[in-house]
């Protein structure tokens, strides 16, 4: 059973229609990309997964328990984490404070998890006690991701995480993507830098308009001539 | 010397200490709840007036009573919040700022209908002051008012600093949009919010009426010098408000000391236009107040 089912969704803010039918799903164990130009629709449809859009069509379905329409507070306590692409960190609690903001749904002791997380981000154990807000964006990138690990999510929402970082961070953020996702945890990643995040995804969704346009392993689409012309920067995968 | 310290120093502290707690509530609230909460001086009125019945019934001194009056006016402060504020809390800021600009006039003509206009005492008699080293006077009243303002500050910074709740206050003031998707119950977090307001209002009235006296104009005079500290120390930053509360106090007692020759600085009527203009000075020149506020 897929952990994340997109099934025909339509929806979009008020009366702007922005998805126009888009289906996905997400495995155990998966990493999958959504790429494909602005304004195509890819952070709206991880939006719909996460309760924060209007469907009029279609269905959500989490382990296969439909969520559709469920508002945020409540999705996140069925075990979705969604990291937003920007304002993503509480920047004047510290970055301990931060990761105890994670774990609010917490009723349990959560002090093994903050353990397991600062081995899995090991500057963010170093720099536990500063301001979230004072750190480098590739640290808040971290802070917001181990933030949203304290749930010990059944799945894990990235909006554009690379977005804004140089490419040191950039290529440091997939890196972590990669071991918090060889923790267990499968991943939903949407992404503007779209051949790196196709190297390290299972599969990946190509949106075009609020439409589903291609899918594939991150491999085929990767060489895939009509993907890469499209939408990877022009000619064929290196 | 001693005359600047007894007549000056010393009332500005405890002046600035009852605007500091005032200050907080408003501090919290604009940030949290985003809104300036016009209401908030008449919160203090409510706390003064239900802490005085609470005297005149049992006859115990007002801090005594204090906690009981700080837990009704906090239920009256919630029952207010269901009923006029939650409705606007996705509407845009405005409709709730002018929602308690109505909730202000309100509550001041309950009070107003219910205990009447006439002056009123906290305290009979006349206290008279202990001098220490010859010269030092402090009265009583000055010496608990600032003790018990500075244990209700460090309980403040106890909850904001340790407790989960607190932590979860500070978080939704630096963005209630991701408070809402990390999952932190926000409805909780407003509740302790107007808890923490409504309960600090309450007592920084009472301080402010065992200094003084008892009317009903006195939560809208304090309303001004609790914006100014509040902006003064930067919108969020409760510690920010009492610094803000401090200054302001200090500055409007100051204000009238005779620096020049014989005569006060400032007539003391003009008093309460020394925190006006220190707000009008801090919102050209530095927004974000003292400690790096918000600015909305």
């Amino acid at each position: 059973m897929s952990v994340i089912e997109l099934d025909a969704v339509v929806g979009g803010y008020g009366d702007t229609q922005i998805l126009h039918g888009v289906s996905m799903r997400v495995d155990p164990g998966e990493i999958v990309v959504i790429i494909g130009p602005n304004g195509a629709g890819k952070s709206t449809a991880m939006k719909a997964v996460f309760g924060l859009l209007n469907l009029s069509s279609g269905h959500v379905k989490l382990n296969g328990e439909d969520i559709t329409n469920m508002p945020p507070d409540q999705v996140v306590r069925c075990g979705v984490c969604y990291v937003p692409q920007t304002s993503n960190i509480f920047p004047s609690l510290t970055v301990e404070e931060n990761l105890e903001m994670g774990a609010f749904v917490r009723e349990d002791d959560f002090r093994p998890r903050l353990r397991e997380l600062y081995d899995i981000f090991p500057p963010l154990a170093e720099k536990r006690k500063q301001a979230a807000g004072t750190l480098s964006g590739g640290q808040r990138q971290m802070v917001a991701m181990a933030k949203a690990m304290m749930l010990e999510p059944k799945i894990l929402l990235l909006d554009e995480p690379s977005a804004g970082l140089s490419p040191k961070y950039r290529g440091e953020i997939f890196a972590i993507v990669k071991a918090v996702n060889a923790t267990g945890t499968p991943i939903l990643m949407v992404e503007q830098n779209a051949r790196q995040a196709l190297r390290i995804a299972n599969r990946g969704y190509v949106l075009v308009d609020g439409k589903n346009k291609f899918e594939g392993s991150g491999r085929d689409l990767l060489e895939d001539p009509e993907v890469a012309e499209m939408f990877l920067g022009g000619g064929a995968a290196a | 010397m001693m005359e600047f310290i007894n007549f000056y120093l010393i009332p500005g502290l405890v002046l600035g200490s009852i605007y500091a707690l005032g200050a907080i509530g408003i501090t919290l609230t604009f940030s949290i709840l985003r809104f300036a909460n016009f209401a908030h001086g008449e919160t203090m009125l409510l706390g003064v007036y239900i802490t005085y019945s609470l005297v005149q019934v049992s006859g115990l001194h007002p801090l005594l009573v204090l906690p009981f009056a700080a837990i009704l006016t906090v239920i009256v402060v919630l029952g207010i919040d269901r009923a006029f504020y939650k409705p606007f809390r996705s509407s845009p800021t405005i409709m709730v700022v002018i929602a308690s600009f109505g909730m202000m006039l309100m509550v001041r003509s309950m009070v107003q209908f219910i205990w009447g206009v006439q002056l009123k005492g906290m305290m009979p008699g006349i206290q008279r002051p202990m001098v220490f080293f010859d010269s030092l006077r402090l009265s009583p009243k000055h010496m608990l008012i600032m003790a018990a303002a500075i244990v209700l500050m460090l309980a403040v910074h106890y909850l904001l600093s340790r407790t989960k709740i607190g932590k979860a206050m500070r978080a939704m003031s630096d963005s209630p949009e991701l408070a809402r998707l990390t999952g932190i119950d926000t409805e909780r977090v407003i509740r302790m919010t107007w808890i923490v307001g409504g309960a600090l209002a309450t007592a920084a009235g009472v301080f402010l009426a065992i200094d003084t006296h008892i009317d009903t104009n006195m939560g809208f005079k304090m309303l001004l010098p609790m914006f100014a500290a509040a902006i003064l120390g930067g919108i969020g930053r409760p510690f920010g408000a009492v610094a803000g509360g401090l200054i302001i106090g200090i500055a409007e007692e100051l204000s009238s000391y005779p620096w020049i020759g014989m005569e006060p600085l400032l007539n003391p009527g003009y008093k309460a236009g020394v925190a006006f203009a220190i707000m009008i000075g801090m919102l050209l020149w530095r927004p974000s107040g003292l400690f790096k506020g918000k600015v909305f």
